[in-house]
């Protein structure tokens, strides 16, 4: 019998998750001798063509990596989705956006211009700007369209599953394709990682009191962090109350706050939101003035709160623009 | 209750849209906004009726779940606060479980706000579509029952206490009342005579005091305080902290031979209760006809208590009694009550907050209450209207105002003052035959006989000057004999009047008491920007706190006479009354509770609890709500960083739907 067929693609991507695949260490030969990989451009030599010509549905799993900005994104992801029976969402930023979304705070003119004008290193007295098509000596080149804003995988494709995290811990990997493997799959959209916040699996979790009020933020490096004591209780932004657990609390563990890849639980529409108004209520005066000075130490507020989910946020930009294909 | 909802039953909806006789349809053209929401998915009935309120409006609520098997009402009408009840009712008469029902107000904040005919329209279709969008998802509910502890406990004993716990005693309600001070009687028991009768406020207080101390329905701690609450309507928890007075109450027999006998031969400390007018020894009773009538010892003062190397003269004065124990400690008491009455007073004014007056630096400048002393034949001098220097005053100004109507200290007419200073007015002029000018702003005297008690102090002769007194200063042609000049610009005469004076009364207005900001806290009341505790509602609930069994009365709420007094404080017993009389209580189901697999532990919501509702289970690691303390305030649903907080009838679902329903673009044909 023919082993089953993977693929695994890359979009807006750091290549975190590629290495997070790498990361399954010997178990990688394991999945090797349960599957046959059929794309997976950072590893192996396969073309677009060669997924072309595969029928519809033949892919068992797509595993899909980085958020999507281009029309090349589109066209791929949208040929995945025609040839896999499972569509799946692996990394935060193909769940929610990811770091790459926090682009969703400007506009398109805006990222260009600064990039290809206003950077401290661009030399560009001409302004040239790259074009999707040009003709150069008769030759015809083409560039993929640079889109309004970043989405996350299922505002483009339709979606069967969620592997969370930046990137996802081998541990959370392996169980998503054992289940994937023995057909043991949770109902349709769910995320492939436990639904209780953080907070539960953290060591620090018994140091956390009751009423935090906070009265100062600190940035970790600007503090000498106590390795037990909750980092809340420290005036360290800590996203694992807002934030999925399944991680084994890694960073916390690390001397280090969560920062919220693993995404909200099923129950949360907006990670920053909730956490936002979580951390906000604690905070101990209650003059404007006062609130301001406390606020006024937490410098990135949006790239805190909606580090990896600016995308499947409820936030809009000043400016709605549409977040279909233009 | 009816109705175990059956599963996958399709949604069947009615809408009623009332017109409220014209106050709704004469804005709304309820025609228009009944056939669009019929058009709406899941909608079986949709109707508009005259007054939906009315017994044939619920009745075709009632007929339509019967004819059209509906299991989903919708009504737009007035407030919620008004009928959401009557519909609740319908619905449940109809056979559907209560909460199948959502109302929509469409008078309150649509008919009456609005004069636009078609945007009103538009408005009543958005907010009627919203409902039915939420309703759908709507999940029955139970009402539960509580049951009550039938005690009620009275914080502070001043008249407000006393008449609140007499009321509740003698209908055979047991009653804690807790006082801080050694006796009750407040400040009622401070005053000479009250106006506009002129009876001696101690012969009508004092009996009342008395029946408190002997009644057996009644447990007087006075000397304590409250210090901790916990629980809900009808099952308070309240540690009430007894301080130790070093006198065991059960032994001492008020016979004063201690204080006789006491090493301090002469009364040497301020006495508090004659506002330092006068002095008391270290073991003292604050007044002659004092309840409890029982020494109390202060620790402060007493040489035992101090050094332990006293003769200790009062205990052998005491003798067999062995009411003395200077080994007693604080006491800490544990109680359950169903309701609680707040009667913890005022404060008046400190009159050197206004430097001009020069109170604290004049002698002879004196408060209000510190004249009520004076005048009192039970008071340190007996009743014997002196300056400090033992004169026979011979001019004297009272200052109304003082400390209220004032941008620079309080803004609020204190109520009282007007009325008590011409009490005094006449009181002075009766004692001393001096000549009394009385400044004022505005004369306030309404209520029953007030107006000619001031007719009757003005025939007496005393002067009404109407100006704000501007300064009080020694007089300079008078060496330091102590007399005063008081400057005031006689507004009705358009002069600067310059009067000299032996002495001043200041008519201090009325403050919140501090002391009793910890009790707001504890009990968990709102006040206003000024202080004063605030009523639920100031029409139609005024002794009711937003607390389901607190209520409030006295000068706690605002400042008043004794008689609103008195008045607000049988209120007070009555509502108290109600709820326990009742034995048990409905809950409303729109709490809130955790999902416990679904909690982190994370303890986020603990502190945000207006209502202390929420608890950390140390042995699960989870918070957990005590839905008997939930008021469905929805603050930690929204704090909740995972989500794991759900709230009755505000599920995330419901009001995502209603959002929905509120946003989408309207098509009006």
């Amino acid at each position: 019998m023919a082993k089953p067929k993977i693929a695994i693609y890359w979009c807006s991507s750091c290549g975190g998750c590629e290495e997070a695949v790498v990361d399954l260490a010997e178990d990688i030969l394991d999945l090797v001798q349960k599957i046959d990989i059929v794309l997976w451009p950072v590893a192996m030599d396969f073309k677009k063509k060669d997924v072309e010509s595969m029928s519809d549905k033949s892919i068992v799993a797509t595993l899909l990596n980085g958020a999507i900005r281009t029309s090349e994104q589109e066209e791929m992801v949208h040929m995945l989705r025609r040839k896999s029976v499972y569509m799946i969402a692996y990394g935060a930023c193909s769940h929610l956006g990811g770091i790459p979304s926090l682009a969703n705070q400007f506009s398109r003119e805006q990222i260009l211009k600064f990039v290809y004008e206003d950077g401290p290193s661009d030399v560009n007295p001409e302004k040239t700007r790259p074009l999707p098509s040009y003709v150069d000596n008769g030759r015809d080149l083409t560039l993929p369209k640079f889109r309004n804003v970043v989405r996350s995988l299922d505002q483009v494709v339709d979606v069967d599953y969620y592997i969370p995290g930046c990137p996802p811990t081998p541990e959370i990997t392996k169980n998503a394709i054992g289940a994937l493997l023995e057909g043991k799959l949770p109902p349709k959209g769910t995320v492939l990682a436990p639904d209780i916040a953080l907070c539960d699996e953290c060591p620090r979790k018994e140091s956390k009191p009751t009423d935090l009020s906070f009265t100062e933020f600190w940035r970790p490096h600007q503090k000498e962090i106590d390795t037990e004591k909750c980092l809340l209780a420290q005036g360290i932004i800590c996203m694992g109350p807002a934030t999925r657990a399944g991680c084994g609390a890694l960073c916390t563990k690390g001397n280090m706050p969560c920062s919220g890849c693993f995404g909200p639980t099923s129950r949360v529409r907006d990670q920053g939101a909730k956490i936002l108004s979580s951390i906000c209520s604690n905070i101990a005066p209650k003059e404007d003035e006062q609130i301001d000075k406390v606020l006024a130490k937490i410098p990135d507020p949006v790239g805190t709160f909606y580090r990896y989910g600016l995308a499947h946020s409820i936030l809009r930009r000043k400016v709605s623009l549409p977040t279909n294909g233009e | 209750m009816p109705t175990t909802p059956i599963k996958n039953e399709p949604v069947k909806i009615g809408y009623y849209i009332c017109h409220c006789g014209t106050n709704i349809a004469s804005v709304i053209d309820v025609d228009a906004v009944a056939k669009y929401i019929s058009k709406l998915p899941n909608v079986v009935v949709s109707r508009n009726y005259k007054y939906m309120c009315s017994d044939p409006g619920q009745k075709l609520i009632e007929d339509d779940i019967a004819k059209y098997q509906l299991n989903r009402i919708v009504v737009a009408a007035c407030s919620p606060l008004l009928h959401e009840t009557t519909f609740r009712n319908a619905t449940r008469k109809g056979g559907l479980n209560p909460f199948y029902f959502q109302m929509v107000n469409v008078r309150e904040h649509n008919a009456w706000v609005h004069s636009d005919r078609e945007q009103a329209t538009r408005k009543a279709i958005e907010l009627s579509r919203a409902a039915v969008e939420r309703v759908s998802l709507h999940k029955p509910l139970e009402i539960r029952k509580l049951p009550i502890n039938p005690n009620v406990l009275i914080v502070g004993g001043g008249i407000a206490g006393i008449h609140a716990a007499l009321v509740l005693a003698n209908a055979g309600k047991h009653v804690y009342l807790v006082e801080r001070e050694p006796t009750i009687g407040g400040h009622m028991a401070k005053f000479d005579k009250t106006f506009p009768t002129l009876d001696c406020a101690a012969c009508v207080l004092t009996p009342k005091m008395a029946a408190v101390g002997k009644h057996p329905n009644i447990t007087l701690w006075t000397y304590s305080d409250v210090v901790k609450v916990d629980g809900y309507v009808g099952n308070y928890k309240v540690t009430v902290r007894r301080r130790p007075r070093y006198v065991i109450e059960e032994l001492c027999t008020g016979c004063l031979e201690c204080i006789d006998a006491c090493i301090y031969k002469e009364p040497k400390f301020s006495d508090e209760f004659n506002l330092g007018l006068g002095k008391r020894k270290p073991v003292y009773i604050p007044f002659a006809q004092a309840i409890p009538s029982i020494a109390t010892i202060d620790a402060n003062t007493c040489i035992e208590l101090k050094t332990g190397k006293c003769k200790k003269t009062c205990v052998d004065a005491c003798g067999d009694r062995k009411a003395i124990d200077f080994k007693q400690k604080e006491e800490l008491k544990e109680i359950t009550v169903g309701a609680v009455i707040i009667t913890t007073g005022f404060k008046t004014f400190d009159a050197r907050r206004i430097l001009y007056y020069g109170y604290g630096v004049y002698p002879n400048v004196i408060t209000s209450l510190e004249a009520e002393r004076l005048l009192n034949a039970a008071g340190p001098t007996s009743g014997e209207f002196l300056t400090r220097d033992g004169r026979k005053p011979k001019q004297i100004a009272i200052i109304h105002c003082v400390g209220s109507r004032d941008e620079n200290t309080n803004k609020w007419c204190s109520r009282v003052c007007c009325l008590y200073s011409l009490k005094l007015a006449h009181l002075i002029h009766e004692r001393t035959e001096a000549e009394v000018f009385n400044f004022y702003i505005d004369m306030r005297t309404p209520g029953k006989s007030m107006e000619e008690f001031y007719n009757r102090v003005a025939e007496e002769g005393v002067n009404f000057v109407r100006g704000r007194v501007a300064d009080i200063y020694p007089d300079p042609s008078d060496g330091s004999t102590g007399h005063l000049v008081v400057q005031a610009e006689d507004t009705l005469l358009g002069k600067i009047l310059k009067v000299p004076v032996d002495m001043v009364v200041l008519s201090v207005g009325l403050e919140p008491d501090p002391a009793s900001e910890n009790i707001r806290k504890m009990f968990n009341l709102s006040c206003g920007s000024e202080g004063w505790f605030l009523e639920r509602h100031p029409k139609l609930a005024p002794v009711s706190s937003f607390n389901e069994g607190i209520f409030i009365a006295g000068c706690c709420q605002g400042p008043k006479d004794i008689p609103d007094t008195v008045a607000q404080a049988g209120a007070a017993a009555a509502e108290a009354f109600s709820i326990i009389d009742l034995g048990n209580i409905e809950i409303e189901p729109n709490t809130a509770y955790i999902i416990e697999s679904e909690c982190s532990g994370c303890k986020s919501c603990i502190p945000l609890c207006p209502y202390s509702a929420i608890s950390f289970d140390t042995e699960k690691h989870k918070s957990v709500i005590n839905e008997a303390l939930c008021k469905g305030c929805g603050t930690c649903v929204a704090a909740c960083p995972s989500g794991s907080i759900v709230q009755n009838l505000f599920e995330d679902e419901e009001i995502i739907s209603e959002i929905n329903g509120l946003l989408e673009p309207i098509e009006v044909k």
